[in-house]
């Protein structure tokens, strides 16, 4: 036997409409009914799933913020209890952090990425549908410990011993750490896929400095993800020892309860980067569509937000400055948290000059992705302040910081998001949104959330205490809380505009051809919405812009899009070298099954048996699960029926 | 100007080896959990310097059964490899011969661990030291159990045939990650039984 035996020269062919297009959907496509939806490995589906429900954990956190600001709307407001308003500040930063917006960006990347690598799905499609999977079980359960009172409620950062059993004995923070645990294995496993995806299933000719900015973004989210989210998994679980079975690991008698800001920060910094960063990534693909150029700086964006990334895992002692750690610490960390402005400021600049050298199109998408500019410069200033250990002493767990926080991740994530809905909403759905309701929808949450957000740095500096759940009158707070609260519900009052648009355009909204914004890349060389299988044959990239090459001429030779290979014996893709996107082998892929989401249900099952210590019901769910593995990867009789097999 | 088509020649469907993308999906897999036992080690050293001497109930750790064990530990990663060498080359008996013996050691292993941890003298909630002891071997044994299951898994399916001789690359992902469970052993038992020696 040689090693050639089971290799095969791919065919090439044209796309003419009847083929191969029909015969690609029968291999391509979803089966109907409830079996087909639950057992889709389609990363557009999985994509919108997570979209969908992730934006419905920010409609939650959004109106757990609104009773929040009511509460706070004046002094001394009865409308919620000191343990009602903890569990509601707790779950707004749960929901918003960990089940809005990190799941938010993977939805997006999700469905884009195979679009904009030229391939025709991730690199393992039923660890994409486990991922979302398991992050929907995560959330419900999450929310099942909040709807009957025992939800999470020491903070989202949940600092022992606040959060140790002599302090809080009840459920809830057993609940939020098995349900973290639970959401960390979909994010790994979601960030491995795109790692791998990246490094194989680029189009032929897709060399790294030619892949869509978005893509370096979510990359280096999700090697951060893999490098950090342990380090929060083990935190919780060590947490949850601690709580249930009496260990001492941050035990102030015999362990150290430093330990766990020390865990929890490893991860939670580089975490932050990994919600901004692929929507950077947005940015720098949306708006030089937008400007009818190139974006300036490609390669120095793409170095920057690797680079951010790896300064990233050495700040996360500028959440601790005021824990009483020894000085040359402090000035290590606050040193690196002003260096890493540096390349923070690198794609400000790039965006700024690429509208500057540009002629911009004013569109809601352009607006939202500019704005972000402008909010990611507060939250960047308001960030280098606190950066700096001494000052950082005086507005530590002030509303400056609650400040600070929302402007860079509204303004970093929710304008991005919002703006790549505006965006890419014809490629997901076939339809365009409204431009005209879009206005509306950009300038309520531009103003409600500067109204909402702003005053909050006046409040900080005045010192107003994040956390507290009421203040006494005469503390010179009343009227800027009240404004606060306007700003807020003007805000909520955007987002609800959004909707309707969603809404109201799913069913009425212009009919959107392949490439309505005259855009660059190749999510947009095939139609809205992609077919199951993305592209007929798999495209050969010859620059950056493949479809600006015409205009453009920066490459000698051009992109091939409607002649390339066929690769139509079952499910197949094409993989390439991880640098220079050669051709390398030909990959089969799995088909629909329903073993993700079984495998994801036996989780949930485990995990809901063990804050409850109902051994059985996790054992039940250890069975599931095995059985579910055993489904997954039991070996496959493949090549039995080819049609053409051309042995080489 | 020309426009740019493959070209090539044939490629392999479904490549064995470096060039597949599971070996890639093991490779982030081992990423992470080695990420997993560095924070592990990190809280037992973080609370030991902040400690001191005097911390551990056991300054002196026995190797009475831990060193011959990570000897035991190690011959099954060389069986395991061996066996591996066996799946590359078409050689069936020695695919089989070489996984089930690593298969066996790796169950010594375990079992020598148990005994290990009742000859102990302390329990987990009796200190920091006992709860990190416990909790990062508990971790590795429980590493062991999943590296054993993928290896009875493998070993099964070449047993009924289900691996085409090219198609062993289940074989090898799953022997490496082997070799990462017997590395993250050395660490490990560096930090219990070697360091005290040297720091207290």
């Amino acid at each position: 036997m040689t090693a050639w035996e089971d290799a095969r020269t791919p065919r090439s062919a044209k796309v003419t409409p009847s083929s191969p297009g029909p015969r690609l959907q029968k291999i391509w496509e979803t089966g109907p009914g409830l079996k087909g939806w639950i057992s889709s490995v389609d990363h557009k589906e999985i994509g919108k799933r997570y979209i969908v429900t992730a934006f419905v954990f920010l409609l939650l956190g959004g109106i757990e913020s609104l009773v929040m600001r009511l509460q706070l709307s004046g002094p001394n407001r009865t409308l919620l209890s000191p343990e009602a308003y903890n569990q509601l500040f707790t779950m707004h930063g749960v929901s918003m952090i960990f089940l809005y917006a990190s799941p938010v960006l993977s939805g997006f990347s999700n469905f884009l990425w195979p679009l904009l690598l030229g391939s025709r799905d991730m690199a393992f499609p039923r660890l994409n549908a486990l991922s979302y999977w398991v992050y929907l079980a995560a959330g419900l359960f999450l929310y099942a410990g909040f709807v009957v009172g025992r939800g999470p409620d020491a903070g989202w950062f949940n600092y022992v011993p606040y959060a140790a059993r002599e302090f809080n004995p009840g459920v809830n923070i057993d609940v939020y750490a098995l349900g973290l645990i639970l959401l960390g294995i979909s994010t790994t496993v979601g960030a491995a896929n795109f790692v791998v995806t990246f490094l194989r299933l680029r189009a032929p000719g897709m060399s790294i400095d030619r892949v869509p900015i978005l893509t370096w973004g979510t990359l280096t989210a999700s090697v951060a993800n893999l490098l950090a989210v342990p380090s929060v998994s083990l935190a919780f679980f060590l947490l949850w020892l601690d709580r249930q079975f009496g260990f001492h690991v941050f035990d102030a008698a015999d362990g150290q309860p430093l330990l766990w800001q020390h865990l929890f920060w490893m991860f939670g910094h580089p975490w932050v980067y990994a919600i901004v960063l692929p929507a950077m990534g947005m940015v720098s693909d949306g708006l030089p569509t937008f400007c009818r150029r190139p974006l300036v700086g490609y390669t120095p964006v793409a170095l920057s937000t690797v680079a951010t990334m790896a300064l990233g895992f050495g700040v996360w002692v500028h959440h601790m400055f005021s824990t009483g750690l020894p000085d040359i610490s402090l000035s290590f960390f606050s040193g690196a948290s002003l260096i890493i402005t540096i390349p923070s400021a690198v794609a400000v600049f790039a965006w700024t000059a690429t509208i500057w050298l540009g002629r911009p199109v004013i569109t809601t998408a352009f607006l939202f992705f500019a704005s972000m500019i402008v909010l990611f410069v507060i939250g960047g200033v308001s960030g280098v302040m606190t950066g700096s250990a001494p000052v950082d002493w005086q507005l530590t767990d002030t509303y400056f910081v609650v400040a600070h926080l929302h402007y860079v991740l509204i303004g970093i994530n929710v304008f991005p998001v919002v703006g790549g809905a505006y965006y890419w909403f014809p490629k997901f759905t076939g339809r365009m949104l409204s431009e005209r309701l879009g206005r509306w929808n950009f300038w309520t949450m531009f103003l409600g959330f500067n109204l909402g957000f702003f005053p909050m740095h006046l409040l900080g500096l005045m010192g107003m205490p994040r956390r507290i759940y009421t203040y006494s009158a005469g503390m010179g707070w009343d009227t800027t809380n009240l404004v606060v609260t306007l700003g807020a519900f003007l805000f909520a009052a955007g987002v609800g505009l959004f909707l309707i648009n969603v809404a109201v355009s799913l069913k009425r909204g212009r009919i959107a051809p392949e490439n309505p914004w005259d855009a660059p890349t190749l999510e947009w060389a095939t139609a809205s919405p992609p077919p199951p299988y993305n592209f007929a044959v798999i495209p050969t990239v010859a620059s950056r812009h493949p479809l600006w090459e015409h205009r453009l001429n920066e490459s000698a030779g051009r992109s091939c899009l409607d002649e390339g290979l066929l690769l139509d014996h079952g499910r197949e893709t094409l993989g390439t070298t991880p640098l220079d996107g050669e051709p390398s082998l030909i990959l089969e892929m799995p088909g629909d099954t329903p073993a993700p989401a079984i495998l994801a249900l036996g989780l949930a099952v485990l995990f809901a048996g063990a804050p409850l210590k109902a051994w059985w019901l996790a054992g039940l769910g250890g069975v599931i699960c095995a059985g579910a593995l055993v489904l997954w990867f039991w070996p496959r009789r493949v090549h039995a029926d080819e049609p053409e097999a051309a042995h080489g | 100007m020309a426009e740019v088509t493959y070209t090539g020649g044939p490629l392999p469907v479904a490549a064995k080896g470096r060039n597949s993308v599971g070996w890639l999906g093991v490779l982030c897999l081992i990423a992470t959990e080695a990420c997993l036992f560095a924070y592990l080690l990190f809280s037992y050293f973080y609370i030991a310097i902040q400690r001191g001497p005097g911390w551990s109930p056991e300054p002196n750790p026995s190797l009475a059964m831990a060193g011959p064990n990570t000897l035991i530990l190690l011959a099954s990663s060389v069986a395991a490899w061996w066996g591996e060498g066996g799946a590359k080359g078409g050689q069936r008996t020695r695919q089989l011969l070489g996984l089930s013996l690593a298969i066996l050691l790796g169950a010594i292993f375990l079992i020598v661990q148990v005994f290990e941890w009742k000859a102990k003298t302390f329990r987990p909630t009796d200190g920091s030291y006992g709860s990190l002891y416990f909790t990062i071997t508990g971790f590795h044994m429980a590493h062991v159990v999943v590296g054993l299951a993928m290896l009875i898994a493998v070993t099964g399916w070449s047993w009924l045939g289900l691996f085409q001789p090219r198609r062993h690359e289940p074989v090898s992902n799953v022997v490496v990650y082997w070799h990462f469970v017997d590395a993250v052993w050395l660490a490990v038992f560096a930090t219990f039984y070697l360091a005290p020696h040297l720091m207290w």
